[in-house]
């Protein structure tokens, strides 16, 4: 499918009928209709159109499916700019509109590095020429991401950063991210760490323990992870900055993490769906699509993963979407790159919790609705009359097997190729403009 | 009693004081002085707020005999001042030396660059050679905390502390107060904005004692890299957002970013500094209409302060600061001065 430019048109009012209208935010979960007009949600509810719907609204007849908030995503690598032959804002946002996730929030880990307001100006400007979806950059925390200098965040921030991350590379120096977290502070803004001690991670390539011990791979600890979000929480103790564990993977740093909310530190974090749908043992016969940074790891972790989706611990599902091209994974596992792409298997995958009666639809949608838009003080992410018409629909019953070959990412480089699975995006909505219907919706 | 020297005395009153003991030297003052109970000025911590307030009255009366042609008297006749700088300075050691000699000192300067200091002697070593010179009054500054304080312990004339590391400047701080007070008369009630690096800041510290003892209320604005631990026990309001930190205040005191002491980045960049925590025109309009601004120098503009605000003659006090600072330490070495051993004038 090539990738469409994006529909700049005056917004149509949309009436949708027939939906099941779920806000996970309220916890409306009922039969009903909802309009839009113009870029914003109108109207909704169980009742409106009983009579009639109105006649210069085009109609779209959800069938039952669900109609809910679009999804955000607040872990996506786009690769632009600098590494285009990987993925582009434009063939990302189309990935992301085939998803179901209407907001996107790209990391600065890019060439040359979102760490001045004229990369995040640039990041701006090519969503709005080419992004089908809400793209919001993340900028970085140091300079060029080497962990020495602090970016200006004051400036970025009000340029429009959502948050600071470092991510793929940790900010190791303690001094540095004292620093950045008392900082940070006086903007109100959120600092996400990658939690991995590279010196323990050396030249690990998967989890340790008895599958690389099998494979004969160098193993990655879990206390790589853990040994960070121990020390970012004491520096939280210490500036009170708001500080978020990116793609948290180990029983005993979610555990961490959950102790510090106890004590009421600004302490949240995230988790992506290979974390809670597979374990190490994904990595099989030497998988290069089954390596990313932190790795698949053990199933006690991945068990722990679930439960911190179910008891509030993590705070939000992101995909941490990392395209990478064929040559950089068709090479042998110490060699592959890390990464995964999964706009496009995020809903069906996170589905699955639900469907094995592991978390409510509701509980599950507000992980990848409300809750990121919450970190991210965004306004989106909800149900709410004169809230943007951010909107999906989709069938979570139906059942398909996702195929690689026919994703509409630049990359595909998934660990889902073949699999199957319940639950698909039928239609996606942004500003109120459609940006994505599947064949027959 | 001793017999009266003689003396330029502008505010002449008759010295009824009973204290034998006290030479009765020429002084601008009234002649009945309270007690002034320290050896050395150190810091404003130690200080009352009447013994901040008397040094306050006898330095604005300097003031006054500065701008007159004959500026000297004989307050310090036959006493040596040793000015001992480890660190760098303009205009507090060209003051503490002009204050001196209008007062008759015999006043000496000691460069570290050429002294013996650098050959490695210790602090308490040179403390101790200096002080079998017999000098009467030492000012001393010094890059690291603490060390005034510690020489002072290892000599027999009075010390004044002209600056040590982030921990105190009391002269300073009395010549701040001492502008405000001719502008704005009494300092209690007035709202005090102290701006940008508290954290490595000696000024800000030894203000933030000073302000609360008078009855002013204190902010400290400033990224939170900048504000040292626990600052919010010192009895003052913090704020992260200028303009918010401005609003309404009848000082604003800008610091200076001291690179010089900083280790590491604890901002990103002069500019983002500037853009939020330096005070230009468009922030300096949220303070009430007739605020002063102040500076203790170095100033660096378009760091922590606009060219045009820092220049503008209706609002920024810089130079009148440094005018009074040469009052207020002559006020001060008077103040010491009269603790010391008696000079027997009849010899």
């Amino acid at each position: 499918m090539p990738t469409p430019l994006p529909d700049r048109s005056p917004p149509r009012r949309t009436a949708f009928v027939n939906a099941r209208l779920i806000d996970p935010e309220s916890g409306l979960d009922t039969r009903g209709a909802l309009l839009t007009d113009g870029k914003t949600i109108a109207d909704f509810g169980p009742r409106l159109f009983n009579d009639a719907s109105p006649a210069d609204a085009e109609v779209i007849d959800c069938g039952g499916h669900v109609l809910c908030p679009g999804l955000i995503d607040m872990h996506v690598h786009l690769r632009e700019p600098g590494h285009e032959h990987k993925e582009t804002i434009a063939t990302g946002s189309h990935a992301a509109a085939v998803g179901g996730v209407t907001t996107v929030a790209c990391m600065p880990n890019t060439n040359p590095t979102i760490d001045d307001v004229a990369l995040v100006e640039f990041i701006q400007r090519r969503a709005r020429e080419t992004s089908l979806v809400k793209v919001y950059p993340f900028a970085a925390v140091t300079r060029g991401l080497a962990g020495k200098e602090m970016t200006e965040m004051g400036m970025l921030a009000e340029a429009g950063a959502l948050a600071f991350t470092d991510d793929g590379h940790p900010v190791a120096d303690s001094l540095v991210m004292r620093r950045a977290l008392a900082y940070s502070r006086a903007f109100d803004m959120m600092v996400s760490q990658h939690a991995e001690d590279m010196s323990l991670t050396g030249c690990g390539c998967m989890a340790e323990g008895e599958v690389a011990t099998r494979l004969g791979l160098p193993g990655i600890p879990d206390a790589s992870e853990l040994v960070v979000v121990e020390r970012d929480i004491r520096l939280v103790e210490l500036t009170g900055g708001r500080y978020h564990v990116a793609h948290i993977s180990t029983a005993q740093a979610i555990d961490a993490v959950r102790q510090a909310k106890r004590r009421g530190l600004p302490v949240t974090c995230e988790a992506a769906p290979h974390h809670f749908v597979l374990n190490d043992r994904a990595v099989g016969d030497y998988r290069t699509f089954a390596k990313m940074a932190p790795p698949l790891r053990s199933e006690v972790s991945r068990l722990a993963v679930i439960e911190g989706l179910k008891d509030g611990t993590i705070d939000a599902i992101a995909t941490d979407h990392a395209p990478h091209d064929q040559e950089s994974k068709r090479v042998t596992m110490e060699r592959a790159a890390n990464g995964v792409v999964g706009l496009e298997t995020m809903l069906p995958i996170s589905l699955e919790l639900y469907h094995a009666g592991e978390i409510g639809l509701l509980p599950l949608l507000a992980l990848m609705t409300n809750r990121p838009a919450d970190l991210m003080k965004l306004p989106q992410g909800r149900l709410r009359r004169g809230a943007p018409a951010d909107l999906i629909v989709f069938d979570p019953d139906l059942r398909w097997t996702i195929d690689a070959k026919k994703f509409v990412s630049k990359s595909k480089n998934s660990p889902f190729d073949d699999r199957e699975v319940k639950g698909r995006n039928r239609l996606t909505m942004v500003d109120g403009r459609i940006v994505h219907r599947l064949n027959g919706a | 009693m001793q017999p009266e020297p003689s003396a330029v005395r502008p505010n002449a009153a008759s010295d009824t004081s009973d204290r034998a003991h006290e030479p009765a030297p020429a002084t601008v003052g009234p002649g009945a002085y309270p007690h002034f109970p320290h050896q050395h000025l150190l810091g404003i911590e130690p200080l009352t707020a009447p013994q901040i307030n008397h040094l306050l009255e006898l330095a604005d009366r300097y003031v006054a005999l500065n701008r007159h042609a004959q500026k000297k008297s004989d307050v310090l006749k036959g006493r040596s001042l040793i000015l001992l700088f480890f660190e760098t300075s303009t205009r507090t050691r060209t003051s503490f030396e002009l204050a001196g000699k209008r007062l008759g000192a015999d006043t000496i300067n000691i460069s570290v660059a050429t002294s013996a200091i650098k050959k490695g002697e210790t602090l308490i070593d040179t403390a101790m050679t200096l002080n079998a010179m017999h000098p009467d009054v030492l000012a001393v500054r010094h890059p690291e905390a603490g060390a005034v304080n510690l020489l002072a312990r290892h000599v027999n004339c009075a010390v004044i502390n002209a600056g040590d590391g982030s921990h105190e400047h009391p002269t300073q701080a009395l010549l701040d107060a001492l502008t405000i007070r001719r502008r704005r008369g009494p300092i209690g009630g007035l709202t005090v904005a102290i701006c940008g690096d508290i954290l490595h800041s000696r000024v800000a510290r030894s203000n933030i004692h000073l302000f609360n003892k008078l009855g002013a209320r204190v902010r400290l604005i400033a990224p939170p890299t900048l504000l040292p631990t626990a600052v919010e026990t010192f009895g003052v309001e913090v704020f992260h957002d200028m303009r918010k930190g401005l609003k309404d205040v009848d000082i604003i005191m800008m610091l200076r970013l001291q690179q010089e002491r900083m280790q590491g980045t604890f901002v990103p960049s002069t500019r983002e500094y500037f853009h939020f925590y330096g005070l230009d025109e468009e922030k300096l309009a949220l303070a009430k209409p007739d605020a002063l601004i102040m500076h203790p120098g170095p100033m660096n503009r378009g760091v922590e302060i606009d060219s045009v605000v820092a220049d503008d003659i209706t609002r920024s006090v810089i130079l009148d600061q440094v005018e009074l600072g040469v009052a207020v330490r002559q006020a001060c070495l008077e103040v010491l001065a009269r603790n010391l051993p008696a000079l027997d004038h009849n010899r």
